[in-house]
């Protein structure tokens, strides 16, 4: 059963519906606001990067060079390979090192 | 001059989950499976192939290529690579025979781009998939996907495209046939090759060493890309640009990516290439016209989305 959530960007203020079975960068690489980037959508170029910074998520296998350990830890994480799993407030400012 | 390189012989790529990459790389690409090693690697052929294998997917946490090898013509050859590469101030690690299921001793380098290179003369024959040797129908049945028909070549990110052209040319054997050069006359794509074809492996010009691009399967014509693009939409697998042409090459094309983030091409005819043809020259003001024939306009994945 998917559970729907809200991602609230802080960078740009974009509210954005997300389902918990969908990963993050496709729903808000459709809504113009965000400044976000979309590559690979497989966890493996480092573009997508954002910060999460509130709230319960999930990952799928992404690239330890672009997220390392450490960077998940801190919520520095790929959207193409992010699930939500409660509201979301995520940043998506450019100098988050994309 | 040849040095008795014949033709890309396999490619090791580097993914993030085993079944995801073969879901892709068999199902959707109509690679097949062909054996395993106690490493959990898994080794692949596209149909057209006569020896075992020229895909080998690897289960790692950061995606991206591995190796690239090149089979050479016999014993004598390799061993005069060895030495003109030693020569060149090339380090050489030998790797034994049977470290890659079915394949003959390796000799392995590094290029200035950072990329990992080795050079072989034996893989185990295993013929064509599907037909007979003698009198051979026109394609088999039961492939799947895309049925592409042979690894082709790959598309490298790196610095150093001059000293890496040298090598390439001088130490190897391949020959430049198509570039970009930009304002100052300096190279900032390089493509080159062994055969006709217009390109065994490319380099673009990119600060960071080693990175990848693409692995690039063959198909045999523009009706196969445009049912290519067809089964790319009915997977929702990731896809960057195209069904269009490349200028450059004048392939026609497909870009899209595994599961793990690494890109890969289908593509279809384009230019042919003998050693006595000056190299194809575009420049970097028509860039995008380039990379793209018909956008006439790059973009920014093509030029930053690597693994
Ligand atoms: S788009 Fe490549 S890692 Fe997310
Ligand atoms: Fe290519």
């Amino acid at each position: 059963m998917s559970i729907n959530y809200t991602i609230h960007d802080s960078y740009s203020g974009a509210v954005i519906n997300c389902t918990s079975e969908q990963n993050v960068l496709s729903a808000i690489s459709l809504d113009g606001r965000c400044n976000v980037l979309v590559g690979c959508r497989g966890g493996g170029c480092g573009k997508c990067r954002i910060d999460v910074l509130d709230g319960q998520f999930e990952c799928g296998k992404m690239s330890r060079r672009h997220a390392p350990e450490e960077a998940i830890n801190k919520g520095k994480v790929l959207a193409c390979r992010l699930y939500p799993r409660s509201d979301l407030i995520i940043n998506t400012a450019p100098d988050i090192g994309k | 001059m040849k040095k008795g390189i014949m033709r890309p012989g396999h490619v090791q790529i580097r993914v993030l989950d085993i079944d995801e990459a073969l879901e892709h790389y068999c199902g959707l690409l109509g690679l097949i499976e062909m054996d395993r090693d106690d490493q959990g690697r898994v080794y692949l052929k596209a149909w057209t192939e006569v020896d075992k294998y020229s895909v080998i997917l690897t289960l790692a946490d950061d995606p991206g290529m591995d190796f690239m090898g090149f089979k050479v013509t016999d014993e004598t050859s390799l061993e005069k690579l060895h030495r003109d590469l030693l020569d060149h101030g090339v380090n050489v690690d030998v790797i034994p025979e049977n470290e890659l299921v079915d394949c003959g001793r390796r000799l392995r380098f590094i290029s200035p781009s950072g990329h990992t290179f080795e050079l072989y003369v034996d893989k185990k024959y295993t013929g064509k998939w599907g037909i007979e040797e003698l009198n051979p129908e026109a394609w088999p049945r039961g492939l799947r996907g895309m049925r592409v028909q042979r690894f082709d070549h790959c598309l490298l990110y790196g610095d150093e495209l001059d000293t890496t052209l040298d090598l390439f040319v001088n130490v190897l054997g391949f020959y430049l046939t198509e570039q970009v050069l930009d304002d100052d006359n300096s190279r900032i794509a390089q493509f080159l090759s062994l055969s006709n074809k217009a390109h065994d492996i490319a380099f673009i010009a990119h600060p960071e060493k080693g990175r990848f691009h693409h692995a690039s399967f063959h198909l045999e014509t523009w009706e196969d890309i445009l049912r290519a693009a067809d089964l790319i939409s009915m997977t929702n697998t990731a896809i960057d640009i195209g069904p269009t042409r490349h200028g450059l090459t004048h392939g026609k094309t497909i870009y899209f990516f595994d599961p793990s983030g690494n890109r890969n091409e289908v593509f279809c005819g384009g230019d042919y290439s003998y050693p006595d043809h000056p190299p194809i020259t575009w420049k970097s003001d028509q860039l995008g016209k380039a990379i793209f024939y018909h956008d006439r306009e790059i973009n920014e994945r093509f030029l930053t989305v690597l693994t």
